[in-house]
């Protein structure tokens, strides 16, 4: 699992082009959007596309993706979940 | 009509009213925009975000507003009206080569020139005109005509105006003015 946070810390950096942070700065459990990295509507769509092209992974359900990109850690249990 | 301030932004250099105030080795657009915006010390993360050619207008207003006071200036009466001749045709070839695997969101909203002339106005709040021209070559008299229309008729007190170009071989300059009457 702490791989799997470590990857999903370096692309969100990368895809998302967060260049003033390094990977040790993004805590697993600080929420993504709003009050925590700050991130967007188009950066969500950003994660969406991520996990569908480095991850093969699709969210099915639009209602559940605030929960599952609530964090780094939400992110990677979600990533576990659809590997197990 | 009078000019405020210029800025200038191209070939490596940086200009303030025709003086040099930044130099750099780097001359190619992603790294020298990046330089000016660590050594101004420009605070916006959304900066890194943007197209190269939404990075140019912004670090270009960025210094032309730079210890100006527009506290006293209702965000309706402050206009931004630029020009350029390539469009968003550098952002639109990057876009065009994510469209075979997975089309980049983030790529697609900056696949128009005039999103540039909306981070300016989202980072200072300003909410007067904004238009962006797309001209064969800046055509300074008739964007400064322009904007001599907008603060004669009282539609505008002060505007940033001018030529932010990026073209498809990476060659960039950015000509900004503020003016008011």
């Amino acid at each position: 699992m702490n791989g799997l946070i470590e990857k999903l810390k370096a692309d969100l950096i990368k895809q998302l082009n967060l260049e003033d942070l390094e990977p040790g700065d993004i805590e697993p459990a600080v929420p993504l959007f709003g009050e925590g990295l700050g991130l967007d509507s188009i950066d969500a769509l950003e994660i969406i596309v991520l996990l569908e092209k480095e991850y093969d992974i699709k969210i099915e359900d639009p209602r559940e993706g605030k929960e599952i990109m609530y964090s780094i850690q939400t992110l990677a249990d979600f990533i576990e979940s659809r590997r197990a | 009509m009078k000019i405020i301030r210029e800025i200038a932004v191209g070939g490596g250099e940086v200009l303030i009213n025709g003086a040099v105030d930044f130099t750099s080795d780097s001359k190619e657009h992603h790294q020298f925009l990046k330089r000016i915006y660590r050594h101004y010390g420009i605070d916006y993360p959304k900066f890194f975000k943007m197209s190269p050619l939404s990075k140019l207008g912004f670090l270009a207003s960025e210094l032309l507003l730079a210890g100006i006071d527009l506290s006293e200036t209702a965000p309706g009466r402050v206009s931004v009206v630029v020009a350029n001749s390539s469009s968003s045709l550098h952002t639109d070839q990057i876009y065009q080569g994510t469209i075979d695997s997975k089309p980049s969101p983030a790529i697609f909203v900056y696949t128009l020139p005039n999103i540039l002339v909306g981070e300016i106005c989202i980072r200072h709040g300003f909410k007067g005109e904004g238009i962006f021209f797309v001209q064969r070559e800046f055509e300074k008299d008739f964007i400064f005509g322009y904007v001599e229309s907008l603060l004669k008729a009282g539609q505008s007190e002060i505007s940033l105006a001018g030529w932010v170009e990026l073209d498809i071989n990476g060659v960039y300059l950015a000509d900004l003015y503020l003016l008011k009457l």
